[in-house]
């Protein structure tokens, strides 16, 4: 390959450098056939990066204070120097949307653009969990859509009240989601049509909910047909909701008895919103992975055509060590799988095994040891999440590299106990293990609307089937509360051991408790 | 397809609102945080920013999550010694461990046990005053004339040597010269021309006598050409300076304050936002303010900013010995045509009797006359005593420099300079 003059040296960048860069990395993209939507590279100030931080690098987002607070703290850690904020901050939408930051080194805009708009932009593109359930070139405008609606709700009901609103619906954002279903995608303008009509069908749907005048007696002439005025049955007896509902922000929407129509379209954005998010919470391990896999990628062959220098390679492979690094459980470093570190090496991994697999390869990989890697790395990153995907794809190789091992922490036990090492006997329980801890229904607890009392007095029960008989920690008693706020009448949370009620929490307190 | 966008020239501060609500939210909080260092920190300290902690639990955002116990397995990197069925130790805090990967660690955001953060120079001051807005403390026309400062006007022709205007002296010479020796030139002109032409004529035709008389003519003009003086007194100019009234950009603030046991450290506290509040109108209005402080019970004395606050005194109170010091020392070392001078009074409302009558003649005798401004406020909830009444007719007597008003708590200060304000803007 005929080595070519490096299109820029030293760390100074301008427009014309950075374009010339990335001509150059989407042209190599396109030579592994990278599917990414188009890119929108804006150029911000330090302030401008650390105020979309603070809103989850969206464009636009509503006001809330906890927005504030998050500004304040990225503020406070960047001036002590605590955090850096060069990385990366992309949007999943269309185009998509990647910052970079003024004060970089050119070596880190070159890498941000490898990084951001070509791994994690097709990430977005192709994972399916994004295509199920994001709807990339609406979101913009939805997020506006929401901005509008709740300043509007701030003017006509005061900020304090759409706060405390806010404040409720985000304590239970993380079950404002469908798991299994697949939702219909958010689109801004089709819910600034249909928002008026909602309003009205939904109350209509609340009120049949909540009728007190008793239903004819059952029994009569008319028993064995549908009634007219309760055509769902759901005055005729037996538990409602029928079956247990997952996503309880959906389930107040629908039938908080006491909520205001503008409450409702407020519980639906924070809802919408946290399905956007959904995806992007269960594929942290294969996104960065992904995505560090292929700025390590593409950096390399720029240096090896010769477009940047030694410099810049040297500068390059510090900052991306340093990402990738996996400090040990005592290490004073440690925080946890860093994500980046084992998406990076999985990927890696398995394009080793594709193109140089071993004996070992071969017994636990059949069908991809020795097959096309460009086409196998696809299939993965198309077709998983981090659950599935460390199931399926986490080998012997990399748990040896990480040096895994597993800890049985019981607390009826003196002791923990090592239950399997990076061993033979231990691989496949240690990937067990490593995928459920990703699986996001063990991460958080497993919490499903149980029944709402729509004939008695209205209270809402809530059922925590305990997993390892695992307790809630104490913020259940604030996030009940904030139910409470939601749904007008009391909530009851029955944590469930083997099909056995363990453990009871409801809000209001009754008055003996709150004395003591 | 891409394409760059350069956005550093957008608007800054889009988490201005988000950052406004924050600090409404934990206003009490932080306020406390704010009170805090406001009695720490010095009267003329205050136009900075603050760091500010709140405890993270206070702030957190709630959701469900796990707690510790039941059982659980944690795979974690780094493994060097341990074997498959390796008992171990629980690691300490009762934690039941941690690194059950980001699980637990993301939802709560940053895992220390204080949030902090720095206020700003602006917001730092709004919780000051609580929230009351600072009215616009711009430069104002003051009303006092007394300072002359001396400012050009032009040239003139008397001066002192020192203040010689050396360009214009020496055009006014040489326009001088050519004026004067223009005459004289054009007669040598003339004689020479002359002389010249009897010179041409014919030997015979000369008039010796003629030309004698020439030369003699031209000889005694280029004299008076030489004698024309390179430079006159009439041409000498002189920078002129004229003395213009100004107003002073000085001034002084007498903080006074009783100290006597009756006053509770609440009270001192409250009595600082007041001198914190007039300091900070005098600033935006002077180039240079001073104070004294100046504490009294049945004595007064001229003291430091920190034992004025905080040093502790019981007894008796009498007013007149503070007005007495204020007196003497404005006598001594503030005289009333260079400083601007303020006072700013603070007492429960206490006096001997007797010794109100004296304050009142002090104030109507010596220091009204050469005050810009007197307040006085009143800490007390109680009904008013005799100093009030007596500082009421002051009051009548010069209601536009005299301004007194009871505080009970620290908002109640705040009319006092909405009065003072309003009447110091321009005329």
């Amino acid at each position: 390959m005929t080595r070519r003059q490096p299109i820029a040296t030293g760390s100074d960048w301008n427009f014309e450098i950075l374009d010339a860069f990335e001509h150059e990395i989407a042209r190599l993209a396109d030579e592994y056939r990278l599917d990414t939507y188009p890119n929108q590279i804006e150029v911000i100030t330090t302030e401008q990066m650390m105020d979309a931080y603070a809103s989850v690098g969206m464009p636009v987002g509503y006001h809330h204070w906890s927005f504030g607070k998050q500004f304040l703290a990225v503020e406070q850690a960047y001036r002590r120097g605590q955090m850096g904020l060069a990385y990366e901050l992309v949007i999943n939408s269309d185009p998509c949307i990647a910052y970079l930051m003024e004060e970089n080194t050119l070596m880190m805009q070159v890498l941000v653009m490898a990084h951001a708009c070509y791994g994690h932009n097709s990430f977005f593109k192709g994972n399916y969990l994004f295509r199920t359930w994001t709807d990339a070139p609406s979101i913009v405008d939805y997020l506006v859509f929401a901005r509008k609606y709740i300043s509007e709700c701030e003017e006509r009901h005061g900020v304090e009240a759409v706060e405390q609103l806010l404040d409720a619906c985000h304590a239970l954002q993380n079950y404002g989601v469908d798991r299994y279903k697949r939702p219909s995608p958010v689109s801004a303008e089709e819910e600034s049509r249909r928002q008026t009509e909602r309003e009205e069908h939904l109350q209509a749907q609340v009120n049949m909910l909540w009728r007190t005048i008793p239903g004819r007696p059952r029994g009569d002439a008319l028993a064995g047909m549908v009634d007219e005025e309760d055509p769902l049955g759901l005055h005729g007896g037996g538990r409602y909701p029928p079956e247990p509902q997952e996503n309880l922000l959906y389930f107040i929407e629908k039938n908080a008895p006491l909520l205001a129509p503008w409450q409702r379209e407020v519980v639906r954005i924070v809802r919408k919103l946290a399905q956007y998010f959904y995806p992007q919470r269960q594929t942290q391990v294969m996104n960065e992975g992904w995505a560090c896999f292929w700025h390590y990628t593409l950096m390399n062959r720029l240096y090896e055509e010769g477009l940047v220098d030694e410099g810049l390679m040297l500068e390059f492979l510090q900052s991306h060590t340093s990402v990738v690094q996996q400090p040990a459980f005592d290490s004073p470093y440690f925080s946890g799988i860093n994500p980046y570190a084992l998406g990076f090496a999985i990927f890696t991994d398995l394009k080793r095994i594709c193109e140089a697999p071993t004996q070992e390869d071969r017994e636990w990989f059949p069908d991809t040891a020795g097959s096309d890697w460009r086409e196998t790395l696809e299939f993965a990153m198309r077709n998983f999440k981090d659950e599935s995907f460390i199931q399926q794809f986490l080998s012997p190789k990399v748990m040896r590299d990480l040096k895994l091992f597993m800890v049985v922490d019981d607390d009826q036990e003196e002791m923990l106990e090592v239950a399997a090492i990076h061993d033979e006997r231990g691989y496949r329980r240690l990937r067990d293990s490593l995928s459920v801890q990703y699986a996001l229904a063990v991460r958080e607890p497993n919490i499903q609307v149980y029944a709402a009392d729509i004939r008695g007095d209205r209270s809402l029960t809530l059922r925590h089937v305990q997993d390892g008989r695992r307790p809630l920690a104490r913020s259940v008693y604030p996030v009940i509360r904030h139910l409470h706020q939601l749904w007008g009448f009391p909530v009851r949370l029955e944590s469930v051991e083997d099909d056995e009620v363990v453990r009871r929490y409801h809000w209001p307190l009754a008055e003996e408790e709150r004395r003591e | 397809m891409t394409y760059f966008i350069d956005r550093r020239a957008n608007a800054k501060h889009k988490s201005a609102v988000n950052r406004q609500r924050f600090l409404d939210r934990y206003r009490t909080r932080i306020k406390r945080s704010v009170e805090e260092a406001v009695n720490r920190r010095s009267i003329t300290d205050m136009e900075r920013g603050e760091k500010v902690s709140i405890p993270a639990r206070d702030i957190s955002e709630p959701v469900f999550q796990h707690g510790p116990g039941g059982e659980r397995a944690i795979v974690a990197p780094g493994n060097k010694e341990f074997v498959e069925g390796d008992r171990l130790r629980r690691p300490g805090g009762g934690g039941g461990g941690d690194g059950s990967g980001e699980g637990s660690a993301s939802n709560q955001g940053e895992g220390v046990d204080e949030f902090a953060f720095t206020l700003s120079r602006e917001e730092f001051l709004d919780f000051v005053f609580d929230g009351l807005e600072l009215p616009h403390l711009e430069r104002k026309n003051l009303v006092d004339l007394d300072e002359v400062r001396q400012v050009r006007a032009g040239v003139s022709r008397d001066g002192t040597p020192a203040r010689i205007n050396i360009v214009r002296s020496m055009r006014e010479a040489q326009a001088r010269r050519i004026a004067m020796r223009a005459p004289i030139r054009r007669a040598l002109r003339e004689a020479v021309e002359a002389l010249a032409e009897e010179e041409r004529k014919d030997p015979v035709l000369r008039n010796p006598a003629r030309i004698s008389e020439l030369k003699e003519e031209i000889e005694r003009l280029e004299k008076r050409l030489e004698a024309v003086p390179f430079i006159d007194t009439y041409d000498l100019r002189y920078n002129n300076l004229i003395d213009q009234p100004q107003p002073s950009s000085k001034a002084v603030m007498f903080c006074v304050m009783d100290v006597s046991g009756s006053m509770t450290q609440a009270h001192k506290d409250i009595a600082k936002r007041f001198y914190l509040l007039l300091y900070l109108f005098l600033e935006r209005n002077y180039e240079k303010v001073e104070l004294v402080f100046v504490r009294h019970h049945t004595a007064a004395k001229e003291v430091d900013e920190e034992e004025f606050f905080y040093s502790r005194e019981t007894g008796g109170t009498i007013v007149s010995s503070a007005l007495t010091l204020v007196d003497e020392i404005i006598e001594a070392r503030y005289p009333a045509g260079q400083w601007n001078l303020y006072v700013a009074q603070a007492s429960d409302g206490d006096n001997w009797d007797d010794d109100s009558v004296a304050c009142r003649k002090l104030l109507v005798e010596r220091l009204m006359p050469r005050l810009q401004y007197f307040t006085y406020v009143e800490i007390t909830p109680h009904a008013h005593q005799a100093l009030w009444e007596e500082y009421e007719r002051v009051e009548a007597e010069y209601d536009k420099r005299f301004a007194m008003r009871q505080i009970v708590e620290a908002g109640d200060i705040y009319p006092v300079f909405r009065e003072l304000f309003k009447r110091r803007v321009a005329p």
